[in-house]
């Protein structure tokens, strides 16, 4: 079939504006489900996302971009596009919301960071992974799917461990993105300092980000900034200090 | 010009990412630590300077608006490449460990407001 051959090429070259159409379309039908079958209470950029996370089931590990007409998703979903806009969102951000809420942002950094860890590998811990190298990696995979395998890498843990660990983080994203904006109500999040809290404490930027646009864009920059700074400081932590913690402890 | 405002946006980002980068390799982690936050700052403070002087060019400026604008249909191509198969098929350990420390976070997140409420009254008087 060589018609078929062509438009294969087609696809594959112009990837990236392809990903464009289909976004488009994708938030269009969504805006207008939202308008006539939801009469707006659940917002057309949620569904939009939930149809996202539909699609990528269908997938393989990348997704639906493993199909060759959806590759130029991988390119517009990915970490450059994903870093470049969320700096551009930062021109809605005021500098003296910001400073006002740096510190408790900083200190809901740590405590997120904390409390993820050590609930997250108890329940790995009272699932019967009991050692400390499983606690850790379990523990490090729930706060982020980039947390969790560095640590298990650092710290020798077997490849299956690694890949719970990474399903756990990538489970948590889907799930922010998914009750961000069921509970943002019950939980105050309709302000910059609680959005910068929010993020620090959450920390998956992919998910804080999905959850608070599917929220109220307006907040995106404030939860984005604390966010991209929690991978960072679990990465830090996990293999080193929680580590020999959990030696010392288990 | 839109393009110097793209650029602009561009050089943040940049120098946020080689900021990130130094820091992750200087913490001996590899990766990137903050670096899309550090251009995030950079990108308020220069704006926040050009603002109490003269303010960014409304053309410059809209070449910044097109990149922020596009950030939630980049949010929306990224929820579709996630690998949502292995999340579900790892079993209970992982969907159980990812959603329940998350959730004990949401718990927290209003007692942290609140106490953060508090201590910028206390400052304040």
């Amino acid at each position: 079939m060589i018609g078929v051959d062509i438009l294969d090429e087609m696809f594959i070259k112009n990837g990236l504006v392809i990903a464009f159409l289909v976004v488009g379309v994708m938030l269009f039908l969504a805006d207008w489900m939202s308008k006539k079958i939801f009469n707006k209470r659940i917002p057309g950029v949620a569904i939009a996302i939930l149809a996202a996370l539909v699609m990528a089931y269908f997938g393989g590990d990348k997704g639906i971009a493993n199909h060759s007409v959806f590759s130029g998703m991988a390119l517009l979903g990915g970490a450059m596009f994903r870093d470049f806009t969320i700096v551009a969102t930062a021109m809605g951000a005021s500098l003296s919301e910001l400073r006002k809420t740096g510190l408790p942002g900083i200190i809901s950094l740590f405590i997120g960071v904390i409390v993820t860890f050590f609930v997250g590998g108890s329940i790995g811990y009272a699932m019967g992974y009991t050692d400390a190298v499983s606690f850790t990696t379990i523990g490090a995979g729930a706060c982020t799917y980039i947390v969790g395998p560095i640590t298990g890498a650092a710290i020798g843990a077997s490849s299956d461990l690694i890949a719970i660990s990474i399903a756990a983080g990538v489970v948590k994203t889907i799930f922010v993105t998914i009750i961000t904006p069921l509970v943002a109500k019950k939980i105050g999040l309709d302000n910059p300092g609680t959005a910068m809290i929010f993020g620090g404490m959450i920390g998956t930027t992919s998910g804080v980000a999905a959850g608070l646009a599917a929220t109220d864009p307006k907040l995106v920059p404030y939860g984005a900034l604390t966010a991209t700074f929690y991978t960072g400081i679990g990465v830090l932590l996990c293999p080193s200090v929680f580590y020999l913690l959990m030696v010392y402890l288990l | 010009m839109k393009i110097y405002g793209v650029a602009f946006l561009a050089a943040c980002y940049l120098i946020g990412q080689v900021i990130g980068k130094y820091i992750g390799v200087g913490l001996g982690i590899g990766g990137n630590v903050g670096g899309v936050g550090i251009a995030m700052i950079l990108l308020v403070m220069i704006n926040d300077r050009f603002y109490k002087k003269t303010s960014l060019h409304v053309e410059t400026q809209a070449g910044v608006l097109f990149w922020s604008s596009m950030y939630i249909p980049v949010i929306v191509a990224m929820s579709s490449i996630l690998n949502v198969k292995v999340a579900l098929s790892n079993g209970w350990v992982a969907i159980c460990s990812g959603i329940l420390a998350t959730s004990c976070c949401y718990l927290l997140i209003p007692l942290i407001s609140k106490w953060s409420k508090l201590n910028l009254k206390k400052s304040t008087e």
